[in-house]
């Protein structure tokens, strides 16, 4: 009967078993959510909802939550307290307290050995696992398909329905296969690849899709890799972007605290070696590119899209054929204050920021202290962990020490300076090579001017006081 | 919520593509509780100057913007976070509809409930919207219809559960809870599937 059987995607794998009630003509599917990440920015109105209706929270066991865009970066005081941004950062964060006690949530707290960035903290738990539907009040939910999940940022009311439910009214999206062949070349990294995919297919060329990236570059990444090209599927407008899970994925996970062990572990295996897209399953959409031509890329506008490689030069509107996109162009040029046609290496800096759920994890701060050693930064940089175990993990390898020899300043994590909720912040006019995902005009400060990079980009930008290519860094 | 059925306004142009929810309202604005009064910093930083001064030549700053409640974008709109602070914003400055070429997948489920109507329609018709700011349509949500400026009438989709919601005034959540026995079905009966 085997041969009967047509071929399914892994969403479709995934969406089938998690269907509590198809969809009609009438009325979306009722999906089923494994785990629910909660932060304290996007929860307090959903809580709210709770205490009005007078509803439980259905599945405690499958929630989970931090406080981290809100959350200062710098230490406790003598006094053994933090100091917050403001008071609303500090009653936000007091609030979700409030909010998981009340409700019997698992909260990490600030200063805890597991707190971190909620797209980090999860994976890191061994929460997040293969096959699982994952959401979060946050659109960079997406990070957790890079382990097999179909993974997606919600608003507020769905953050309360589930809550109160542990379901989603949903319609089921299209498919896009990204198929990725090749290898990424010395010095290119997986943010290079995402920022190389949503310039190829645009800042709303995923809407209404769910994204699978596939092929044999995808297959080199390693976990934290992986998690950084999912992250930014929002970025394209597609709200999930998912990996296969393969050995990578659970050697990543074997003995992490919230991953199945002993029996369990084996039968889970079992079921995630069968959720990979089966061959010939038809995606409603498909494109290819080749790792191996591509190059270190940074973008020059204010959307992610706007990206080029970084031995380009910024680009002219005139060239433009598209009237829309020539006058994005000259808007986006107007804010970054650059000239069409110069190149963009050499572009002067005022700050680096490497952190953000992108790219905060141990992999990450490894290749920035890869190309920051024996360096002087020549401008504020601000290094933030992922994590608290991030954290541990860098300084166990002494990379806290190198990034401080650098003349980096070494942080808490937290989301920082790349929502700029936390008075981390960039200043008017200023600009900041940034590992983070989002390029929008005022992103990290008003005013203020973000070229998003890899960290081995954004630290030899530190080291040279300007946009530079991080394979050359330490040539004169 | 107060169900919807017809909405008549003047519209107001915000012409710009991948207009982001950072614009719509930035994250600085996020650090609430509660979601009243969001409108006053709605589209913040391209309508005030340093200082909460208003920017005189923002389009929502001129007088022919008072009392609108139709906003028209550029394509893309919504792009970016998910942050519902964006419709409450949206709501909150007495818009009901924005009509664009297209919307943002999660800004659009916000949107849908806030009682913000997303009006996408074809090219011609946004074309036509753009070059008549502040012409009186009306969104017939029952008829899934827009007049566009010159007469013509345009369709626009919406999901026909997130138009009963909004024709009814009801939200999806007494829904979702009404399904508590296929819920507790699925719990119970469903292998362990993660």
């Amino acid at each position: 009967m085997e041969a009967n059987i047509k071929p399914r995607t892994l969403f479709e794998k995934i969406w089938d078993t998690h269907v509590v009630k198809p969809e009609t003509a009438d009325t979306p599917a009722v999906l089923y959510i494994d785990l629910h990440l909660v932060h304290e920015v996007t929860s307090p109105q959903a809580f709210s909802i709770l205490r009005e209706r007078g509803l439980k929270l259905r599945r405690p066991e499958r929630t989970l939550s931090t406080m981290d865009h809100s959350t200062p970066t710098t230490p406790r005081g003598a006094d053994g307290r933090y100091v917050y941004g403001d008071a609303q950062c500090e009653a936000q964060v007091a609030q979700l307290s409030r909010n998981t006690a009340d409700f019997g949530i698992e909260l990490h707290q600030l200063g805890g050995s597991a707190h971190g960035i909620v797209h980090v903290m999860g994976p890191e738990l061994g929460a997040t696992q293969p096959g699982m539907t994952v959401v979060c009040g946050d659109s960079h939910t997406a990070t957790h398909g890079a382990f097999g999940a179909l993974a997606f940022g919600i608003g507020t009311s769905e953050v309360g329905y589930v809550l109160a439910t542990q379901c989603l009214l949903q319609r089921r999206p299209r498919t896009l296969l990204v198929k990725v062949d090749g290898r990424l070349g010395a010095g290119v990294s997986a943010k290079d690849l995402i920022l190389a995919i949503i310039a190829k297919l645009g800042v709303g060329g995923g809407t209404g899709y769910v994204a699978e990236y596939a092929g044999p570059a995808i297959r080199a990444l390693s976990m934290d890799e992986r998690m950084t090209v999912s992250n930014m599927s929002i970025e394209m407008g597609a709200r999930a972007g998912t990996i296969a899970p393969d050995d990578t994925t659970y050697q990543y996970l074997a003995g992490r605290p919230k991953a199945p062990s002993g029996k369990a572990w084996d039968a889970a295996l079992a079921r995630w070696r069968r959720l990979a897209t089966d061959e010939g399953a038809r995606f409603d959409r498909e494109v290819s590119l080749d790792a191996s031509t591509l190059e270190p890329m940074i973008t020059w506008g204010t959307n992610p899209a706007q990206a080029i490689p970084v031995t380009g030069a910024v680009p002219d509107p005139a060239q433009a054929a598209d009237p829309g996109a020539r006058a994005s162009m000259e808007s986006a040029l107007r804010y970054m204050a650059l000239t069409p046609g110069k190149p963009i290496m050499g572009q002067p800096v005022d700050v680096v920021f490497i952190g953000s759920c992108t790219n905060s994890r141990i992999g990450d701060l490894r290749e920035a202290a890869r190309i920051m050693r024996g360096h002087k930064v020549r401008l504020r940089t601000l290094v933030v962990p992922g994590s608290a175990a991030v954290k541990k993990a860098a300084e166990a390898e002494g990379l806290d020490e190198v990034f401080r020899e650098a003349g980096a300043e070494w942080r808490e994590p937290g989301c920082s300076m790349c929502i700029a909720m936390n008075g981390d912040q960039i200043g008017r006019g200023q600009y900041c090579v940034s590992t983070s995902n989002r390029n929008f005009e005022g992103r990290q400060g008003a005013g203020g001017r973000t070229l998003l990079a890899s960290p081995a980009t954004a630290a030899a930008s530190a080291v040279a006081g300007k946009v530079a290519d991080p394979r050359r860094t330490g040539e004169a | 919520m107060e169900p919807i059925r017809i909405i008549r306004s003047r519209t107001v142009v915000v012409a710009k593509d991948n207009i982001d929810t950072d614009q719509i309202i930035p994250a600085r604005f996020l650090k609430v509780t509660d979601k009243k009064g969001l409108g006053k910093v709605l589209f913040s930083d391209w309508r005030y100057a340093d200082g909460g001064v208003p920017r005189p030549e923002f389009v929502l700053n001129q007088p022919a913007a008072q009392g609108c409640h139709i906003l028209v974008a550029g394509d893309n709109f919504g792009c970016g976070s998910s942050r519902e602070h964006a419709p409450w914003a949206l709501v909150d400055a007495g818009f009901q509809a924005v009509v664009s070429t297209s919307i943002a997948d999660i800004f659009k489920n916000n949107a849908l409930k806030n009682g913000l109507v997303p009006v996408v329609v074809d090219r011609a018709s946004h074309a036509a919207f753009i070059a008549s700011p502040g012409t009186e349509v009306e969104v017939d949500l029952e008829a899934r219809t827009i007049t566009v400026p010159g007469g013509a009438k345009a369709t626009f989709p919406i999901d026909g559960f997130a138009r009963y919601c909004l024709l009814n005034g009801v939200d999806e959540l007494g829904y979702l809870i009404s399904q508590e026995e296929s819920i507790a079905r699925y719990e119970k009966d469903a292998p362990s599937r993660s």
